[in-house]
């Protein structure tokens, strides 16, 4: 950073420093330019041109978002003529966009309606035809609505410049222009892995999860099932943002409530089967050291990461954990463990997970997961599905009276809440690896290497003198740039977790929308609620998976022993190869 | 034995496009059988820049040209001409502005009249696939000689001098681009030479590729030594064959000469070159979107800065320049730039190419010195308006320039003095407007290429252009209203200054030129629902005037049976019937039905 430079912004000298946006100075300098397309995590599109200031000398508007600061710029944020620019150009997005926001996913939560508001759109002046798509269903998770895009390229730079994955892209041109996976293919055969990060970034409602809340609705008022619900960890550290808090509040014991309100009979946690997660994974971990198994070992509990392993890495598979996700582990519970305790034909049980993820809705539903030709999940619902469905339901979130989870699949130990957030499998592993391979408790338990949010994270510890080097990958081109690390280098890591999503759960594609005065994905957001799951651990007397008396009496009454066949038959699975139309298969890998 | 007789046939596109390949094979067997061959020399060009009079075909010594030539007529130019010694007369071009100034070029004077050729000096006269040809009018000796007198600042120095500017159409200083690039550091970086020409009947670059491949690839060797790359794209239109052919035997070539990879001409410097093909997206004529097309993205222009001097292809410094800028640039070397800074205005120096288009006697490609103005190019080179007609506009910079009426004829062609007029130079289109043409239908045209090319990238040109087309369509079609003009040209300057990439930025040109001058039309459009070009069917009613003397032809030829009269009776139109197809009107032998 040179030495710092003046500029004016509408006739008054401020100093910043140079090598900045004129956003950038702006933004520190307190003026906030209108903005649609820009995203301080992705690359610059300059698309929208909302943001144009004008700069004294240039003949044409200026988009601030990447246009440079410059010594002696006299630049102009508001004047007349440069706001009747800007609401003619957010005219013509409503132009070509249904109006229909009475009826829209996004109605009181789109960045396009508050961007008209504060255009002072009073009046129409140039309507004329309108995109009429139709809207991609195919797949299970994420919705596709042409109709309802406005071209800023947020979806398509996220999953190709964050998630690695490449799957959207503008085709065609000028006012024909519309934003699809390769060849126009249905996202259920296309290389989306569901992660839904385009739909945490989309302004507006051109993608949205797959919603089930209806359906689930009706099911919840058939008296002849027995209506079971888990939630995961990062729900209930972000789920009261949905409720206007600030993010970084743990929300558990009001959500069980509104649970039970909503007319579920038993409330279980997806932490508790983020312990029998460990109990398993740990196990097979130490079984691969011990047997010379295939290493590193690989976490398997993103299901986002799963779709892009079976695609893009199908030459790991074997080094994947055949461990299901905590979800499944827990449904598969529910359907065979509690079922026979409370003397229920499993048929009869409605299994719901409340996730932070859309991809969880296309794991529930993957074949390799069943077991007894049954699906351990039978609907799983996002934070904002749940979120909607409490007010829906009338339901005074904020200040009801908070309830906890039931028994047998409720209790949980720190180690499970971290699960939420980039790094905790790995430290929640550890926590029960080190113990089950040197019998000794460990002391030091919070791991900081591979907390927080820099995007690959490594440690080494020691375990009986011998060194355990594991990584930590969150958000898939991370996750990527790891693993292509993997393949150069096998013998680099013993243990390596990947999160499908930045930040992991915490930052899933199910969680709250950005409200109208944060951004989507912001890194202070994941970290308030990364804290709020370290807060959680930190709070609670048993912080070892293995500690947890319930998964100690799961194992005594049902499973016996981790990698048990009982174990194998619940609770673990196989990955295949997948080749969506439009992948080349790689000859060096396949 | 040496050739008494040389015959020049031209292989220029429209050439092509009227036989003239055919006229080759028929002219080689009529010489083998009169036993010419041997004594007559078949000389094959590139675009001569005539091609309104195609097939061309010169017969020299003697300059004899002959226009419109079919196989038919070979036994006789072959029998007459080179037999007998005496000119076809009936097949000979008269005189003819363009031909009088272009061949006193080719001739033996070094003052050019009108046109002067510097970018396309060799094409028509030397044969675009041979090498030794281009070394013959010395051909890469510009090359020789900055590879062993000239330092590359010397060069830069020498093309800053010459005043040279961009002839892709912003015409910027390509000195300064230059410089900007070679003062980046690292030991990557790219030259492209950008042959994505674009504009709706421009050929200008594809006539010097196709004409003088090795000028251009001279060009750019010579720019590659000057910024300090080693590798240079051309990327240019596959809709281009001929000139992609061309160019790859022009490579292969100056490769197997040593004029291209290392060590080229013996010095320390290494360079070679591919070509890269694009599918023809109007938009890939922007820089940004080009570089982005060439790495194998999806070609939509993104904001600069950074500018490609610093982040260019793949991330490198990269030096991008239009195929005429290059062209320019062996001859700067060769006679210097100060030299060349004497041609042209104030501002503008050089020469600049034109397609020259539209209602004009001779219709083809002309090279100018600059300062040359509208009146001389449009009716001394171009011969004036054909069948008596009265010059209503003419159009320059394709489809993001202006429409400039009578009053700016004197307008002298230079980079200042067209925007001055409210139009561009642009690459170098130039269509002349008669008063037969539409102002309103006339911007709808451009507008429509320009919404249908936008890249739908940016909001002003993806949303702005579609809306003012829909606009311009509703007043064509009789239903403008009251309030559009001032839309069209509320949204056209918004477009102007905040579209992101020059496409947009210019589109809505032809629509804010036509209603500065010529917004009468569009008012008589919206108010008085008329067309006064009578081109807007929609806006035309045919009427049948006192001087039909009843034939019946129009109400035979009617495809609706609109038109009723008894024989050798005035005969009248239904107007309710009438879908304005105009067939009526150019039956008629008796001009009887006008246009209202």
């Amino acid at each position: 950073m040179g030495k710092s430079i003046t500029i004016h912004i509408n006739d008054k000298p401020y100093k910043v420093d140079p090598g900045q946006t004129i956003m950038q100075a702006a933004d520190k300098l307190g003026f906030h330019i209108p903005r649609l397309c820009y995203h301080p995590k992705l690359s610059i599109e300059g698309a929208c041109r909302v943001c144009i200031v004008e700069v004294e000398g240039m003949k044409n508007y200026v988009a601030s978002c990447s246009y440079p600061v410059n010594d002696g710029m006299k630049i102009r944020t508001n004047t007349p003529e440069l706001r009747r620019a800007r609401r003619d150009i957010v005219e013509l997005i409503l132009d070509n966009h249904p109006l229909d926001c009475h009826i829209c996913d996004r109605n009181g939560n789109c960045e396009l309606q508050r961007l008209s508001y504060s255009m002072g759109i009073k009046a129409r002046h140039f309507e004329g035809e309108r995109k009429n798509y139709d809207e991609d269903l195919s797949s299970q998770a994420v919705v596709r609505n042409p109709n309802k895009c406005i071209l800023c390229g947020r979806c398509v730079r996220i999953c190709s410049e964050i998630q690695h994955v490449h799957n959207l892209s503008q085709a065609y041109r000028g006012f024909r222009t519309v934003v699809m996976p390769a060849y126009n293919m249905p996202f259920s055969e296309s290389v989306c892995t569901t992660c839904g990060q385009c739909i945490n970034v989309c302004p507006t409602a051109a993608f949205v999860e797959k919603s089930y809340t209806q359906e689930l609705f009706e099911r919840l008022n058939d008296p002849g099932l027995v209506k079971v619900v888990q939630f995961a960890p990062s729900v209930r550290a972000a789920i009261g943002e949905a409720f206007g808090l600030e993010p970084g509040h743990n929300m558990e014991g009001q959500l069980v409530a509104a649970l039970r309100k909503l007319g579920f009979d038993y409330i279980f946690d997806t932490q508790f089967a983020a312990d029998l997660t460990i109990m398993e994974e740990a196990s097979e971990f130490l079984e691969r050291i011990q047997n010379k198994g295939k290493l590193p070992m690989i976490t398997s509990c993103s299901s986002a990461w799963m779709k892009c392993m079976e695609q893009f890495y199908p030459d790991l598979i074997d080094n994947v954990s055949t461990c299901k996700s905590p979800m499944s582990m827990n449904g598969a519970m529910i359907k065979s463990y509690f079922a026979e305790k409370i003397q229920v034909d499993p048929k009869k049980i409605l299994s719901v997970a409340v996730m932070c993820c859309t991809a969880k809705k296309y794991e529930a539903d993957r074949p390799e997961l069943m077991f007894d030709g049954l699906r351990g999940v039978d609907i799983v619902v996002t934070t904002r599905e749940t979120a909607w469905m409490i007010k829906s339901a009338g339901i005074d979130f904020l200040n009801i009276e908070p309830e906890k989870t039931d028994a047998p699949l409720g209790l949980s130990s720190g180690a499970g809440a971290i699960f939420g957030t980039t790094g905790g499998v790995m430290e929640a592993a550890i926590r029960t690896a080190y113990e089950l391979y040197t019998g000794e408790t460990l002391v030091d338990i919070e791991l900081e290497n591979i907390r927080g949010l820099q995007g690959i994270k490594e440690a080494a510890i020691q375990m009986d003198g011998q060194e355990l080097r594991v990584a930590v990958a969150h958000g898939l081109g991370n996750a990527c740039g790891l693993l292509d690390l993997v393949r150069m280098d096998p013998g680099r890591y013993q243990f390596v977790e990947i999160m499908g999503c930045p930040g992991g759960c915490i930052g899933g594609g199910g969680q709250p929308y950005a409200g109208a005065n944060s951004i989507p994905l912001d890194e202070e957001v994941l970290q308030k609620r990364a804290k709020a799951l370290y807060d959680l651990d930190r709070g609670k007397t048993i912080r070892r998976s293995h500690d947890n008396p319930d998964i100690q009496k799961l194992y005594r009454e049902f499973l016996q022993r981790p990698l048990s066949a009982t174990s194998h038959k619940y609770l673990h699975t196989h990955y295949q190869a997948k080749l969506p139309r439009g992948i080349i298969p790689d000859r060096a890998i396949y | 034995m040496r050739a008494k007789s040389i015959l020049t046939l031209c292989d220029g596109p429209t050439c092509i496009y009227k036989n003239s390949r055919a006229i080759r094979d028929a002219l080689e067997t009529e010489l083998k059988n009169q036993g010419l061959s041997d004594e007559v020399g078949i000389h094959i060009s590139g675009c001569l820049g005539m091609c309104s009079k195609g097939p061309i075909l010169i017969v020299n010594p003697g300059y004899t040209i002959y226009g419109g030539v079919t196989v038919q007529d070979i036994p006789e130019i072959v029998q007459e001409h080179l037999v007998r010694r005496r000119p076809v007369a009936r097949l000979a071009v008269q005189e003819d502005h363009l031909y009088n100034r272009f061949f006193r070029i080719f001739g033996d004077v070094d003052f050019f009249g009108r046109q002067m050729r510097i970018a396309l000096r060799n094409c028509g006269i030397i044969d675009p696939e041979k090498i030794d040809d281009y070394l013959s009018v010395r051909g890469y000796e510009a090359l020789a000689k900055v590879l062993t007198a000239m330092s590359p600042r010397e060069v830069i120095d020498e093309v800053k001098k010459s005043g040279l500017r961009g002839r892709g159409g912003a015409g910027f200083p390509t000195g300064l681009k230059w410089e900007f690039t070679a003062r980046e550091t690292g030991n990557e970086k790219y030259v492209i030479c950008n042959a994505d020409e674009g504009d709706p009947g421009a050929f200008m670059d594809r006539s010097a590729i196709e004409g003088d491949p090795h000028t251009v690839l001279e060009g750019i060797i010579i720019g590659g030594y000057a910024i300090g790359a080693a590798k240079g794209i051309v990327y240019i239109r596959a809709e281009y064959p001929l000139a992609i052919q061309r160019l790859e035997k022009a490579i292969a070539a100056a490769r197997e000469n040593g004029l291209l990879g290392k060590r080229i001409l013996g010095s320390d410097f290494s360079f070679d070159m591919e070509i890269r093909l694009g599918a023809g997206a109007f938009v890939c004529g922007e820089e940004t979107a080009l570089i982005h097309s060439i790495e194998g993205r999806r070609g939509m222009p993104t904001p600069r800065p950074p500018y490609p001097s610093v982040k260019g292809l793949f991330g490198k410094p990269t030096l991008i320049n239009n195929v005429e800028t290059w062209a320019n640039i062996p001859v700067i070397m060769l006679d210097g730039g100060e030299w060349f800074s004497t041609v042209g205005t104030e501002t503008s120096k050089g020469t600049k190419v034109f397609a020259l288009a539209g209602k004009v006697h001779n219709t083809g490609l002309i090279e100018v010195p600059m300062g040359t103005t509208l009146r001389e190019i449009i009716y001394d080179i171009g011969g004036g308006i054909p069948n008596g007609k009265k010059f209503k506009a003419v159009q320059t910079g394709g489809p993001s320039g202006g429409c400039l009426p009578e009053e700016y004829l004197d307008t002298q062609i230079d980079y200042e003095s067209l925007a001055a007029a409210g139009s561009i130079m642009g690459s170098g289109g130039m269509i002349v407007i008669d008063e037969d043409s539409c102002m309103v239908n006339l911007a709808k045209f451009f507008l429509e290429f320009t919404q249908d090319e936008s890249c739908g990238k940016c909001t002003p040109c993806r949303g702005g252009t579609k809306r003012m087309l829909e606009i311009l369509t509703r007043i064509t079609e009789g239903n403008g209203k009251e309030g559009d003009i001032e839309k069209l040209e509320r949204l056209g300057q918004m477009i102007k200054k905040a579209s992101l990439c020059g496409l947009g930025q210019s589109a809505p040109n032809p629509v804010l030129s036509t209603l500065k001058n010529f917004r009468h039309e569009y008012e008589e459009h919206i108010f008085q629902k008329k067309c006064r070009a009578g081109i807007c069917s929609a806006l035309v009613t045919y009427e049948i005037t006192e001087k039909c003397i009843g034939c019946g032809a129009c109400r035979r030829v009617c495809p609706v049976n609109a038109i009723s009269g008894k024989r050798q009776e005035r005969h009248a139109i239904n107007q309710e019937t009438c879908i304005k197809c105009g067939q009526c009107f150019t039956t008629c032998k008796f001009d009887a039905i006008v246009k209202a």
